[in-house]
């Protein structure tokens, strides 16, 4: 029987569920050769050693394991001794029923504590392992380079640290037991009907692997029939999401009608292919059950004429129910191996995928001496920083750049110049190549890396909630701030007025499954967190991108207020924003090609030039 | 569920019926197998009638291979019935959902709806699969091997029935305890997943404010609680199988002794005490089974709830008149009035719009500006009923929107919704959307008026230019014009563009301004964030928290309306905006 309650169901449940999304949409060549170099050994070393100082338990559940599989195989042979003690009227042989009646009580109590015992052990060993790689898995994305997390597909990541971490739990573990118990059974039965009558024995060997086959068999020939039901069914998940993501524009041109039909006919192919697959597939358990009726019947027949004829070997009537016992239940543990097996192999690809994440090298620590940075006044100094994602294709090339404490420094150019990727150096995201960064005459490499990044405030395009109160995101870079802070922080970030609209004010979840805000709302957020946290040093990188310019105008007022006397590095794409900074660097190529004041580099006639004309053209279509 | 099941399986009665009539009798040959058995001991054995033992094993082949042939038709009925209704099902499901409005997808979620037709309907239809085939053969073999057993000897029988009673007493306190803890371990595994994508996506703002370890935190307290509900549930779970291994055994030893002074007495044989067994077995077995059954049944009640609720849904905007309703000759009435609308959402208290008034001429514009959550969009879905106001009302051609049949008020009414995008087909099948008739010569007109027809007469295929979903083959700016043109085929009275143009350019942006300028009979109605695109219309709404800061032509709202003038100034230079 498959019990619904070993956690390898609601495993698979759930691991349908999460992989929904992209597990394996990135480039992620990297970690899946490096997946491929673990054996199967190391897997299981790896796993026994985050069952560490429990994993005696592993060995007793294995125990426990055998002595229930070879208790219960040795119920029927007590149940056909009692049979053999009452032939008949009269003839009932009450001395020895007795204490075989007591024996088969001692040994099912046994049997059943034992595997009381074994499962207990195993689902504990297992989810905890589960959770201490889990733990680990998570703890191990921090201390990854940033260049990593960038660079694999999220979903991938997730899949790895969530499922593959369930499966390794369920898989390895219970797996391994459940095989080992599995293969146990089979030689314990084979053993046991030898030592009643080879020749019966024989019958049931034999004729077993036909049954088999024929569920193989059913299996192949099915396989083919479900690929093209998945298929279909693909097609018709397209056109429903297609539909429902376009629901406006549907009902706006009454497409309801046509798409139905569209619908109709990919649905009448899927019933053609679903019935296909399903009666096919469904063959598998009565044909097999044909077979093992046809060896139950073969058995008794075998048997009884062993006992009637005492040839080819002396069976009497309680051994012959021993044999139709084992008969009965002799295909089960082939087909709970079969199906652990699947999940084994299963486990053991989830193991290597974890264990290359795991293994995957880490971003170089802070020096031993690195220094810490106290109260910065907030001076940049880039030094012929040269920098690629890629080599052989460098994106910065010798850019160099003093920023004075207090100055308000502004960067424009084409998209793919290379401004972005300043902010990942500044912020130690990535390292460069050469060349060097200073803060107020440090270099960042000597400085820790929570003390430089404590220097810096930082508002992205891409805004960031986590799930949680209104409150708390604002919070998120000053977590003891009261609650007048926070206030105070949104009403200059003007987000006070909609966060007021909000069903619960700032106590309102917003991000993951809470409240639905518009992308401009969550920006408003992210820079009210920044303005909480009130660093001495600004990066803005297109920070007012999805507000309406006319909010954009009030925020860009309170940035103002805020960056009176400390340094700044806006990074924008409306040239409006940036007119008065103290110098505009412009970039292209990955080089700073002019700098200067808007007055001074609009009279230069340069790129900047040019880029304003353009813009300013497009500032009349509204940009 | 018994809705969704007598609504669907009511066609195939027929064949149901057949299904479990001959799983029935699969079942009894089943149930005859221990008789025999017992048959082949008593009298084979007992007499040493070699020939007697050989005929029962025959028998026994031939009930083998007659159930067979009872299973396989009832596998087809099986299959023919969950695959048929299934697929009535998501024909019937996707239909309705078709034929649902705006706010009715709103209130289902979007994303929930492509689930419930496809994988909510997959789990009904397992579920009814497993139902003719399972539900039917386990019960029956278990109350089958009881009656049996009764049958031979009904004081042994009860020892049966209270094995029985005992094993479906463990199953029941086991499962109903370990429901909740399997919800807690779902809920988990979500809060899990979030936080790590959170971390994912949010790595440079966690470590921008080194927050590494307040998040690494909250991620253990997560994975320990997902551990304590497994563990919890895994527990319980342990003790479902040693359970059922000592009630099954020691139902047995029960019988065995007791039986044993029957068969001292003469009232009982060997063989049948041999069936006993047996049947004790099968009967254990079936419960076990049923459980299991239990498990992927309440997933599909859960499913066919979640189905039921979209069937049940009824739209909330229907035809107004079944009757196509004469329009009224041109100039006779103004394209487009609103009379004091008001509009909330369903979820929010707050309204989007709200006493909103104003008239559109025939073949005049309207620009429609304001900042995000201003009720712009809000006021688009309203003209072809995509939502009902819930105050006041919206007049098209002098008519009451909700007097038109929906077919003919939306051929009068072409909304192009923001973020339009195409569907999978040709140019040409998107663009016949609205008049399935068309000529050629009617397309490239619309194409030429929405500034498309230049690329689209250099794409290799021209309008049979294939299109991938979403119209991902096409840039942001031919996706618009696209939209735009299959908006304008068959003359619509009103075209309302809802932020249609933003990925259009300066210069093509007003080159189909001009073009649609043009149409006499087609009012139109921008809505935009871009003065430039609404500064030209005969009249300009600026709308703020649902209500009319200002209504009237550009130049009036600059002196008039501050709102305005600020938006203006926030985007234009001085002179630009007095041009």
């Amino acid at each position: 029987m498959a019990n619904p309650y070993t956690s390898s169901a609601t495993a698979q449940g759930t691991l349908s569920n999460v992989r929904g999304f992209d597990p394996g949409d990135g480039g992620d060549a990297s970690l899946d050769e490096a997946a491929l170099s673990y054996s199967s050994g190391q897997v299981v070393g790896r796993v026994l050693r985050y069952a560490g100082p429990h994993a005696w338990l592993l060995l007793l559940s294995f125990a426990c394991t055998v002595v229930t599989s070879v208790l219960q195989l040795y119920v029927p042979i007590l149940v056909g001794r009692t049979i053999d003690t009452m032939v008949g009227e009269g003839r009932v042989d009450f001395a020895s029923l007795s204490p075989l009646l007591a024996g088969l009580v001692a040994v099912v109590v046994a049997a059943a504590a034992t595997q009381w015992l074994a499962s207990f052990v195993t689902t504990r060993l297992a989810y905890e392992t589960a959770r201490d790689l889990r733990n680990d898995a998570y703890d191990k994305l921090d201390r990854l380079p940033l260049s990593f997390v960038d660079s694999h597909s999220h979903g991938d990541l997730l899949t790895r640290v969530v499922n593959d971490v369930d499966a390794v739990g369920d898989g390895v573990l219970q797996g391994l037991t459940q095989l080992f118990s599995g293969i146990v059974t089979i030689v314990a039965t084979i053993g046991f009907m030898l030592s009643l009558s080879v020749p019966v024995a024989l019958v049931v060997i034999v004729l077993t692997p036909l049954s088999i086959l024929v569920a193989w068999g059913v299996a192949r020939f099915s396989t083919k029939s479900f690929a093209s039901q998945q298929r279909i069914q693909g097609e018709l998940g397209g056109l429903v999401e297609e539909v429902v993501s376009n629901q406006k524009l549907v009902e706006a041109f009454a497409q309801g009608d046509a798409f139905a039909e569209r619908f109709e006919e990919i649905n009448s192919r899927l019933y053609g292919a679903g019935e296909r697959a399903q009666f096919v597939s469904s063959l598998s358990n009565p044909s097999t059950r044909l077979v093992n009726n046809i060896t139950y019947a073969a058995v008794a027949v075998v048997g009884c004429l062993c006992v009637i004829t005492g040839s080819p070997s002396p069976l009497t009537v309680g051994q012959v129910q021993s044999f139709l016992a084992y008969a009965n239940q002799y295909m089960k543990p082939f087909n709970a191996v079969s199906a652990v097996v699947t999940q084994v192999q299963g486990a053991f690809a989830s193991g290597r995928r974890l264990l290359a994440l795991l293994d995957a090298p880490e971003q170089v620590p802070d020096a031993s001496d690195a220094e810490e940075l106290h109260d910065p006044r907030g001076s940049l100094q880039l030094s012929h920083v040269c920098f690629s994602y890629v080599k052989g294709r460098p994106l910065l090339r010798d850019v160099d750049v003093a920023i004075p404490a207090g100055s308000r420094f502004a960067l424009v150019g084409p998209t793919g110049c290379g401004k972005t990727t300043l902010i990942n150096l500044l912020l130690r995201f990535y390292d460069v190549d050469s060349g060097s960064i200073l803060v107020d005459g440090h270099d960042i490499q000597e400085l820790t890396r929570g003390s430089l990044r404590a220097a810096f405030g930082m508002v992205l395009q891409d805004t960031w909630l986590f799930e949680g109160t209104v409150r708390d995101n604002i919070a998120y870079g000053k977590p003891g701030a009261t609650m007048d802070e926070v206030v105070e922080a949104a009403k200059r970030a003007h987000a006070h007025k909609f966060v007021m609209q909000l069903p619960k004010g700032y106590d309102t979840v917003v991000g993951g499954s809470g409240e639905t805000l518009s992308q401009g709302q969550m920006q408003l957020l992210c820079i009210a967190r920044v303005m909480l946290a009130d660093p001495p040093i600004l990066l803005l990188d297109e920070a007012t991108s999805s507000i309406d310019t006319r909010t954009e105008l009030q925020v860009q007022g309170a940035f103002d207020v805020m960056m009176e006397n400390r340094t700044s590095l806006v990074v924008a794409h409306r040239l409006s924003t940036i007119r008065n900074a103290d110098c505009i660097l412009v970039m292209r190529d990955g080089q700073i090609i002019e700098r200067g004041t808007h007055d001074e580099l609009l009279a230069r006639g340069g790129f900047y030039a040019r880029l304003y004309q353009s813009q300013f053209a497009q500032s009349a279509s509204g940009a | 569920m018994t809705e969704l099941l007598s609504r669907f399986l009511g066609p195939y009665r027929g064949k149901v019926v057949l299904a479990v009539t001959t799983k029935f009798v699969e079942v009894l040959f089943d149930l005859l197998t221990p008789v025999i058995v017992a048959r082949m001991i008593d009298r084979g054995i007992a007499n040493g009638d070699v020939g007697l033992v050989e005929r029962y094993a025959l028998l026994l082949v031939l009930f083998a291979a007659l159930g067979y042939c009872f299973t396989l038709v009832c596998q087809k009925m099986a299959a023919l019935v969950s695959q048929g209704s299934g697929t009535d099902m998501r024909n019937a499901v996707f239909r309705r959902i078709c034929s649902l409005s705006a706010a009715d997808v709103d209130a289902l979620g979007g994303d929930s709806l492509v689930t419930r037709v496809t994988n909510d309907v997959n789990q009904v239809q397992v579920a009814v699969a497993l139902g003719i085939r399972q539900l039917v053969r386990w019960p029956l073999l278990a109350i089958g091997s009881i009656v049996a057993a009764c049958l031979i000897d009904p004081s042994l029988g009860s020892i049966l029935l209270g094995c029985m009673a005992v094993v479906c007493l463990v199953f029941w306190l086991v499962m109903s305890r370990s429901v909740p803890l399997f919800q807690r371990m779902q809920e988990g595994l979500e809060r899990i997943t979030l936080i790590v994508r959170e971390a994912l996506s949010g790595v440079r703002v966690i470590r921008a404010f080194r927050r590494e370890s307040f998040e690494s935190h909250r991620f253990h307290q997560a994975s320990d609680e997902q551990t304590r509900s497994a563990v919890r549930a895994g527990t319980l779970g342990a003790v479902l199988n040693p359970a059922t291994l000592i009630a099954l055994d020691l139902g047995i030893v029960a019988i065995l002794w007791s039986g044993s002074f029957r068969i001292q007495a003469g009232t009982l044989t060997q063989g049948e005490i041999v069936a006993f067994v047996n049947y004790m077995t099968q009967t254990l077995l079936a419960v076990a089974y049923v459980a299991n059954l239990v498990v992927t049944f309440t997933r599909g009640a859960a499913s066919g709830e979640r189905v039921m609720q979209v069937l049940h849904r009824e739209p909330s905007v229907t035809d107004g008149s079944a009757t196509q309703l004469a329009l009224p000759p041109a100039g006779k009435a103004p394209a487009l009035e609103l009379r004091g609308v008001g509009f909330s959402y369903a979820d929010s208290s707050r309204p989007a719009l709200d006493g909103v008034t104003l008239k559109v001429a025939e073949g005049g514009t309207l620009g429609i500006i304001g900042g995000t959550g201003s009720g712009k969009s809000s006021l688009a879905n309203l003209l072809p009923r995509l939502y009902d106001a819930t105050e006041g009302s919206v007049l098209v051609l002098g008519t009451d929107v909700r007097e038109y049949p929906l077919e003919q008020l939306r051929e009068v009414v072409s909304l192009v919704p923001q973020r339009a995008s195409l569907v999978s087909g040709t140019i040409r099948s998107n663009l016949l959307w609205r008049r399935p008739q068309a000529t050629d010569d009617e397309l490239w007109e619309a194409l030429r008026l929405a500034q498309a027809a230049d690329f689209v007469a250099q794409k290799q295929h021209g309008l049979d230019e294939p299109v991938e979903a979403r119209g991902m083959n096409f840039s942001g700016g031919q996706r618009q014009r696209l939209t735009i043109a299959r908006a304008l085929v068959g003359h619509p009275r009103v075209l309302v563009l809802d932020d249609s143009a933003s990925a259009l350019d300066f210069a093509t942006d007003a080159r189909l301004r001009a073009a649609l300028s043009t149409l006499p009979e087609t009012a139109t109605v921008i809505i935009s964030q871009r003065v430039s695109a609404v500064m030209g219309a005969d009249q300009i709404l600026v709308l703020d928290h649902g209500r009319k800061a200002g209504l009237g032509t550009h130049h009036d709202l600059l002196s008039s309306c501050g709102l305005y003038r600020e938006i203006v100034e926030s985007q234009l230079s001085r002179e630009e905006a007095m041009r």
